[in-house]
C-alpha cells in the first residue's frame, strides 16, 4: 500500500514539475489511478483508525507578526509597504513517519485556502492514522490534475464561484490563482483607482492543451528538530508553521514593488512562486 | 433558387407542424451523420430534457449579470447564429465594451477549447468568464447562485433536472452546458449535398466549393470548418496590441495568433475576425488577396495570401453561404421561451 502511494505521488510530481502536454486521455486515466491509489489509502489504513493532525498556516512578515493593513514593513529593496489581502492554497498533505513509511492524505480531503483576513482557515484539519511522524509536505497551489478535473470535482474552497474581489480563481484563462498577496506601498505607481497598490496573484498549472508556465511547488519541511508529531487517538496534534511572507520579496530573487508591481500570469510570476516555495518553515509542535 | 425556396418553405412546414412534438419527444444529443465523435465529455453530464431546459432559462436569463440587464443571449443571438450581429467588440453590461468580437455558440460538443484564446479548455468552465468579466456581466457565481435559490422556480427546475433542489456552481454550470451543447448547426445546404440528402450545388457553388477545398481548407476543416488550431492570419496587429493566444501560453510562437472559427452560418455572423473589424465577406476576402501583413509567426500557409480572381472570390462567397443553417437560427426548441 505504501509504495503504491509513493508512486502515485510521484506521477503527481512528476505531472505538475514537468510541464506536461496533457490529453484528456491523460488526465482520464491518471485521475482514475489517482482515485484507486488515494481510495487504498484513505479506506484501508495499516492501524484502521485515523486520528485529526492539524497544520498551523502562522502568517508573519520577517520578526514580525502579519496584521492587515495596520502596520508597514519594509522589504530587502528598501520598500515600504502593508498588506491588505493575502490568501493562499494548501494541497496534497503527506506526513512521513519515523519508519520511512509516507501517508498520503486522501486528495479529496486535501484542499486547504488559508487566508489571513480569516482566522479559521489557518488550521488544515486532516485525519492520519496513529504514529509517529518527522515530516511534512505539501503542495503550494493545486496539482495540475485537479485544475483539469470536471466541475463537480471542485467543491468547498476549490469552487470557482468567488468574485473578483478576494477570488482564487481566473475564469478567463481556466486555473486557479495559487498564491494572492495584495498592499499600499509607496513604491508602487499611482494605479487607475487612485491608490498605491501591488497586487500578485500567481498562478499557472502547465497548461492542459499547451505547455505553459508552472508555479506548483511542493514544500518539504524536516520535523525532527522541531518537534516530530505523536498523532494519537484522542487529542489533536497541531503542526505549527511560520509563513514568513517577507520572503516573498527576499527570496532567491529580490522583489521590488516599484518594478513590479503587478505580476499576475506572466513570466515574472516564475520568480515569485521561487521565492513562496521558501516561506515556510516548521516553528514547533503541540501534541 | 426554387430548389432553394422549396427546401426552406419544407423546413418551415416541417418545423411548424412537428414543433409541438419535437417538444414533447426530446431526443438529447444526436451526432449529425457526417460529424467526427464530439468532445465533450457526456459521460459526465448526460443530457435530460430538465437539465437542457434549465439551461436554456439560465442563458436567457439577465440575473446572470450584476444588474440583472445582461443574459447570455444578449451577446448570443439566435437569428445570428448565436452572436452578437453588428457588433465589432461585445456590448455588455453598463453600455461597457469589450476587446473582441463575440463568438457564434454553435457546435461546442467538438470544440476542444473556447474562446478567441483557447484560454478555457472544459465548457462546463466556460460561462464563468463572461459572468465574472467586468466588462460583460460583471457578477459572481456565488451571487448569481443566490439569487437563483430565492427564485421562486429556480430550486424547482434544479431539482427536476438534478433530483436535489441543491443549486451550486458545478449544476449550473452544466445545466448551460446541457442548453449549449444542442445548439447544433448541421442542417445547412452544404450538409444536404454532402450526405447526399437531395439538394444540389448550382455550378458557381460548385465552383466555389473546389475553390474553398484548395485555398482554405488548410485550417477551415470541413465538417465543422474549423481545425481548432490558432494562427495569425496576417491582419494588422490591433490598436490595442491584443496578443491573443500568447496571454495563454506566454509562448513567442503563440504571439498574434487567434482561434481558427468555423465558417458555418458567416452569413450572419457579421462583423468577422477577432474584434470584427471587417463588416463584409468581401473585405474579408480582399484581406486575404491583396492586405496579409507579415507580422510575427504569420501563418506559413498565408505567406503570399490567396490568389482570387473576382470571379473566383464571387464563387466563394457563393459556396459559404450553402453553410447557412436557418433551421438551426430558427429552431423553436434553442429560443427563449
Amino acid at each position: 500500500m505504501i509504495p503504491r502511494a509513493k508512486n502515485y505521488y510521484q506521477l503527481l510530481s512528476k505531472i505538475t514539475s514537468m510541464k506536461i502536454y496533457f490529453n484528456l486521455l491523460l488526465v482520464a486515466v491518471s485521475s482514475t489511478m489517482l482515485y484507486a491509489s488515494c481510495k487504498k489509502d484513505s479506506h484501508d489504513p495499516p492501524s484502521g483508525e485515523l486520528v485529526p493532525v492539524t497544520v498551523e498556516f502562522d502568517n508573519i512578515v520577517g520578526g514580525q507578526n502579519l496584521f492587515l493593513d495596520a502596520v508597514n514593513y519594509t522589504n530587502a529593496a528598501g520598500e515600504q509597504f502593508n498588506i491588505s489581502l493575502l490568501q493562499y492554497y494548501i494541497s496534497n498533505i503527506r506526513l512521513g513517519k519515523t519508519d520511512g513509511t509516507v501517508y498520503t492524505v486522501p486528495q479529496d480531503s486535501s484542499y486547504f485556502l488559508i487566508k489571513e483576513n480569516d482566522p479559521a482557515t489557518r488550521l488544515a484539519k486532516i485525519k492520519v492514522p496513529a504514529g509517529d511522524y518527522n515530516q511534512l509536505s505539501f503542495v503550494v497551489g493545486v496539482d495540475s490534475l485537479r485544475s483539469t478535473m470536471d466541475i463537480s470535482k471542485r467543491t468547498g474552497v476549490l469552487d470557482p464561484s468567488a468574485g473578483h474581489d478576494n477570488g482564487m480563481y481566473w475564469g478567463w484563462n481556466s486555473g486557479y490563482i495559487f498564491f494572492r498577496m495584495e498592499g499600499i506601498s509607496p513604491s508602487a505607481p499611482l494605479d487607475p483607482s487612485g491608490q498605491r497598490k501591488f497586487r500578485y496573484h500567481i498562478g499557472g498549472f502547465g497548461g492542459y492543451s499547451a505547455p505553459t508556465i508552472n508555479n506548483i511547488k511542493t514544500v518539504t519541511l524536516d520535523l525532527n528538530a522541531s518537534g516530530i508529531v505523536q498523532a494519537r487517538s484522542g487529542r489533536t496534534a497541531n503542526i505549527h508553521l511560520m509563513v514568513d511572507v517577507l520572503k516573498v520579496f527576499n527570496g532567491p530573487a529580490t522583489l521590488s514593488i516599484a518594478a513590479n508591481p503587478t505580476v499576475m500570469f506572466s513570466d515574472y510570476s516564475v520568480n515569485i512562486a521561487n521565492n513562496y516555495a521558501h516561506i515556510f518553515y516548521h516553528d514547533h509542535t503541540e501534541n | 433558387m426554387n430548389k432553394r425556396f422549396l427546401l426552406f418553405s419544407a423546413g418551415f412546414l416541417l418545423l411548424i407542424s412537428c414543433g409541438k412534438e419535437i417538444m414533447e419527444r426530446f431526443t438529447g444529443f444526436q451526432k449529425p451523420v457526417n460529424f467526427p465523435e464530439p468532445v465533450y465529455r457526456f459521460a459526465d453530464n448526460t443530457i435530460t430534457k430538465e437539465g437542457f431546459e434549465l439551461g436554456r432559462k439560465l442563458f436567457y436569463d439577465p440575473r446572470l449579470s450584476r444588474n440583472n440587464t445582461v443574459s447570455c443571449g444578449s451577446c448570443h443571438i439566435q437569428s445570428s447564429s448565436f452572436t452578437h450581429h453588428g457588433h465589432d467588440v461585445s456590448h455588455g453590461i453598463d453600455d461597457r465594451l469589450g476587446s473582441r468580437n463575440s463568438p457564434p455558440i454553435m457546435n461546442l460538443a467538438w470544440m476542444t477549447s473556447f474562446f478567441w484564446d483557447g484560454g478555457v479548455f472544459d465548457l462546463d468552465l466556460q460561462p464563468v468568464s463572461p459572468i465574472t468579466n467586468h466588462v460583460e456581466m460583471d457578477e459572481t457565481i456565488e451571487n448569481v447562485l443566490n439569487k437563483l435559490r430565492q427564485h421562486p422556480q429556480y430550486p424547482g427546475l434544479f431539482k427536476k433536472a438534478f433530483g436535489s433542489e441543491e443549486i451550486s456552481t458545478a449544476r449550473m454550470m452544466k445545466a448551460l452546458s446541457q442548453f449549449m451543447l444542442l445548439c447544433i448547426s448541421s442542417q445547412s445546404k452544404y450538409d444536404s449535398v454532402t450526405t447526399n440528402l437531395g439538394a444540389v450545388f448550382t455550378p458557381e457553388e460548385q465552383q466555389g466549393y473546389a475553390l474553398f477545398r484548395e485555398k482554405c481548407s488548410g485550417c477551415h476543416k470541413e465538417p465543422l470548418f474549423t481545425d481548432h488550431s490558432f494562427r495569425n492570419n496576417g491582419i494588422a496587429i490591433g490598436l490595442n496590441n491584443d496578443e491573443g493566444r500568447y496571454m495563454v501560453t506566454l509562448n513567442e510562437a503563440d504571439k498574434y495568433k487567434f482561434k481558427v472559427p468555423s465558417l458555418r452560418n458567416l452569413e450572419f455572423t457579421a462583423p468577422y475576425m477577432h474584434d470584427g473589424r471587417f463588416i463584409t465577406l468581401d473585405a474579408v476576402l480582399d484581406h486575404y488577396r491583396n492586405n496579409v501583413q507579415h507580422t510575427p509567426n504569420l501563418d506559413p500557409l498565408l505567406t503570399d495570401g490567396i490568389l482570387l480572381t473576382d470571379e473566383e472570390k464571387q464563387q466563394l462567397i457563393a459556396f459559404l453561404k450553402t453553410l447557412s443553417d436557418r433551421n438551426f437560427l430558427n429552431n423553436p426548441l434553442l429560443a427563449e421561451q
